[in-house]
């Protein structure tokens, strides 16, 4: 258990399985991310990225396989106990509270990092230790100035960085980044990217994109699936160069990209 | 330090008005007054799950009604009860039952939370109904109000109309301070996050399902509270007291009141009161202006007299449309899960 | 119990889940595809017994009852959509339950003046009015074997209807994907439109046809909207086929709970209830939460 932790691998997942009735999702899919690194997991639609973050993060429970997050076993843990464990994640579409100011957002998920949802005595606004932890993840995303505006006014390249924001104030070892480039216009995406090359420093970075500029940019590391099934894994290079990879996938989706 | 003062008039103003009021007003009229203050109790607690929740309960009622059988049952044929045993039993009652309910209703959503709380609460209507428990669809009389005693000398006595109007004015406050309290510490705010993006809730970390059984049994317990108040002032309890008409009535109250905000409710449940007591001594077909009236909210007042209040001064509220978070999530959830 | 006995109660509680199913099904639709909870679909059941009885009091015709009932219920339903409800889609479920409440109200209370608060009885046509010899001292009523065949008529007719025919493939489309029927050009408003006047028609059609074997009173709505909702908990909301299921589990359960344990036999479905949610917190057609 801790030889994985030495090696600095913050997730591992073995032999994942997910069926829907008949249909197999993703299947014998293992992969490990490393602390300080960007794992990429890039593939055509319907190949399976989704629902490996789905499963990863526990919104989906898997159908067979295991999860090891630093260490520890979390395949049986519920959605809300991995987030407590240390898994944060953001969505295709974006998952925030549109209604309450950008700092509120991001104080709510400082408080549910520090576990007290149950404490009735004492005022959240009071609580230094969550405020603070609140104003470094605003700071870390470049959101300081939008503190007091509501959620819901804010840019859509903003409301993508406020949920960014909301998962470093959980302060996770493990994130996962479900597409957060999509629907972004050049230079909201190019502030995003520099702002996912951040979070890697001393956290576990798993990372779904389509824009495959951006992830060449980023990532330290390729995992590629098609038919819900790893078809290749390894460094960029490696991976760029890999004949099925070239064939199944990268060629046209490439050129779409471009 | 100025606008903390002006913050507190309106407040204190009410609050020496409500004591003045049993000295001011003949006896019905404190009845009445009790009346309302023990329904609004009841209308705060329902807005700790409905307005902070965001979850629409519908059997609320039969907590307030579980407790006046409680009552009614604990107390000897021919003597008082002493609240210090009766009043622990029916909110630990009330807790357990709202413990129960809440647990298998929260495994659910939206409209099936709706319809599930509602046939919960008629089951326990008809435990009282189709069995002899509580004398059947005929109810129980409680002779005597409970007995407040320490050690042989009376504290306070319940049967006087004015020392009544001050408990149940006391419960009132006890429940502004608790809720405040609960609505502003995390536990609170844990309680609306989850109501304005669950998925996002669930995925921070917060354990929403325990939050809001929490949440809903603490409910419970505040509605038993009234409910066994209310059995007190009354002198009887009847199957109809459990009935979800009673639980709808006070959503109205709530919706009326404003559900965003802690006491409103309470104004909600004055109004209604008040309203229902004027259609009556107007007209035999009261309930049709009632229901009327009802129609009328849902469509002109999403935002509740507070709205109401800012069309006559003219003041803006910002107040979104209650409870429309629920619905988009509710709406939303289905396309999505089909499609991972 | 011996054989006959058993038989007979198990008819009984068929032909009780039969009418069971015609009105949640008018329900289930109503949620499915709409998104509409509808509080007031007892209070139409109670009304359209009570025009039936009122319709019969006047004509003498039991099929006149029946028909006149299910059309002043279905154009009411028509202007009620028109009015009220159709305000209400995309609404907050709070909104709903308020409005269908004050609906309630106002039904009540207008079925008061105009029928007043009586118990009424309606009776069966002529030819239908008999009873079976099947021992010495039991018989069985002809009526109520007639009951079951046409509720088991109209249950066919609605699963044809909604699984065979262009229609019901417009109302499936609505209830999966509402955006894309729009898209498509299917004139939504008109299907809306009909689709909650015919849940209100099934509704007082279910309140009509009972009325011969069942009195007519004013608590008659809400008991059966109480039924209607765990009937639809224990399907699935908006299967048609679940609260075939859950109607005819919940008639099951109830006539053969009044005989096995009469004390606690109103209690039972709510048992059954909660053990459906511990064990498919969706229903049991219901679409599974993933």
């Amino acid at each position: 258990m801790s030889e994985i932790a030495a090696k600095g691998i913050a997730l591992r997942a073995e032999g994942l399985e997910k069926r829907f009735g008949g249909l197999k999702a993703v299947s014998n899919v293992s992969l490990d991310v490393h602390a300080g690194e960007i794992h990429a997991v890039i593939g055509p639609n319907g190949a399976g990225k989704s629902t490996l973050i789905n499963l990863l993060s526990g919104d989906l429970p898997v159908t067979s396989g295991t999860i090891t997050l630093g260490g520890k076993v979390i395949t049986t843990m519920g959605a809300s106990r991995r987030g407590l464990a240390g898994v944060g994640r953001s969505y295709q579409k974006t998952t925030i509270f549109q209604t309450s100011t950008v700092f509120e957002n991001v104080r709510l998920s400082a408080q549910a990092r520090s576990g007290h949802a149950l404490w009735m005595f004492g005022n959240v606004r009071n609580d230094a230790t969550v405020n603070q932890r609140a104003d470094n993840a605003l700071a870390q995303t470049g959101l300081t100035a939008r503190a007091q505006t509501r959620a819901n006014l804010l840019s859509h390249g903003e409301q993508r960085q406020l949920e960014i924001a909301m998962v470093l104030a959980t302060d996770p070892q493990l994130i996962l980044l479900d597409e957060p480039l999509a629907g972004m216009g050049q230079s909201e995406a190019k502030r995003m990217i520099d702002l996912i090359k951040g979070l890697k420093v001393r956290r576990a970075v798993l990372l779904v994109e389509h824009d495959m500029d951006a992830v060449f940019a980023l990532a330290d590391r390729l995992t590629v699936m098609a038919d819900g099934q790893v078809i290749a894994s390894g460094a960029p290079d490696y991976v760029r160069a890999h004949p099925t990879v070239r064939s199944a996938y990268l060629g046209h989706d490439h050129g779409e990209a471009a | 330090m100025n606008s903390k003062l002006q913050n507190l008039i309106v407040p204190l103003a009410l609050l020496f008005a409500a004591v003045a009021l049993p000295l001011l007003v003949p006896t019905y009229y404190v009845q009445l007054a009790s009346k309302m203050l023990l329904m609004g109790m009841l209308a705060m607690a329902l807005n700790l799950v409905v307005g902070f929740g965001g979850l629409v309960s519908l059997c609320h009622a039969a907590f307030f009604g579980l407790a006046g059988y409680v009552l009614a049952l604990t107390s000897p044929e021919s003597q008082a009860a002493s609240i210090w045993l009766s009043l622990p039993i029916t909110m630990a009652v009330c807790g357990l039952a709202a413990a129960i309910i809440g647990a298998l209703s929260l495994r659910t959503k939206g409209i099936y939370f709706i319809m599930v709380t509602l046939a919960f609460g008629e089951m326990l209507f008809y435990l009282f109904h189709d069995t002899k428990i509580g004398g059947g669809s005929d109810g129980m009389y409680i002779y005597f109000k409970p007995d407040v005693l320490l050690g042989s000398t009376q504290l306070i006595d319940l049967d006087k109309p004015r020392t009544f109007y001050f408990v149940a004015l006391g419960c009132v406050l006890l429940t502004v301070w608790l809720l405040r309290t609960l609505v502003n510490a995390p536990f609170g705010h844990a309680l609306a996050a989850a109501r304005d993006n669950e998925r996002r809730s669930v995925s921070l970390g917060f354990p929403v399902f325990m939050v809001r059984l929490v949440a809903f049994v603490i409910s419970g317990v505040l509605a038993g509270v009234a409910g066994y108040f209310s059995a007190a002032q009354f002198g009887f309890v009847a199957p109809q007291l459990l009935g979800w008409h009673l639980s709808a009535t006070v959503l109205v109250m709530v919706v009326l009141g404003g559900m965003r905000s802690v006491t409103g409710p309470l104004i909600g449940a004055m109004v209604i009161i008040g309203l229902e007591e004027v259609l009556k001594s107007s007209t035999e077909h009261w309930k049709l202006i009632y229901g009327l009236i009802v129609i009328f909210i849902v469509f002109a007042l999403p935002g509740g007299v507070q709205q109401l209040s800012s069309l006559i001064f003219g003041r803006k509220v910002d107040a979104p449309t209650p409870g429309t978070e629920v619905w988009k999530g509710a709406r939303s959830m289905q396309p999505e899960a089909a499609n991972v | 119990m011996n054989g006959l006995t058993f038989a007979v109660q198990l008819l009984n509680g068929v032909q009780y889940g039969l009418v069971l199913f015609l009105v949640a099904s008018g329900l289930t639709l109503v949620f499915g595809i709409l998104g509409v909870i509808n509080l007031a679909h007892g209070a139409f059941y109670m009304l359209g017994a009570y025009l039936a009885y009122w319709i019969a009091a006047m004509t003498g015709s039991f099929w006149a009852a029946l028909l006149g009932s299910v059309g002043i219920s279905f154009v009411l339903g028509l202007a009620l959509e028109n009015v009220f409800i159709k305000r209400m889609y995309g609404r907050d479920h709070l909104a709903q339950v308020l409005l269908s409440f004050g609906m309630i109200l106002v039904i009540d209370e207008v079925r008061q003046i105009l029928f007043g608060k009586d118990v009424h009885s309606v009776a069966p046509p002529a030819w239908l009015s008999g009873s079976i010899k099947l021992t010495d001292v039991l018989s069985y009523p002809v009526y109520r074997l007639a009951l079951c065949g046409f509720c088991l008529a109209m249950a066919i007719a609605i699963f044809y209807v909604i699984q065979r025919t262009r229609i019901g493939m417009v109302i499936r489309a609505g209830a999966e994907n509402r955006e894309m029927t729009r898209s498509l050009g299917i004139p939504f408003d008109t299907v809306n439109r009909f689709v909650f006047a015919g849940g209100i028609a099934l509704a007082a059609l279910g309140g009509a046809v009972v009325a011969p074997v069942s009195t007519v009173f004013p608590g008659m709505g809400d008991s059966m909207l109480i039924l209607s909702f765990v009937v639809v908990v224990l399907g699935g909301i908006g299967s048609v086929s679940g609260a075939a299921i859950g109607a005819l589990l919940i008639g099951l359960t109830d006539t053969f709970g009044k005989v096995f344990f009469p004390q606690i036999s109103s209690i039972l479905i709510y048992v059954l209830m909660a053990g459906i949610l511990l064990w498919r917190p969706n229903g049991i057609l219901g679409k599974r939460e993933v």
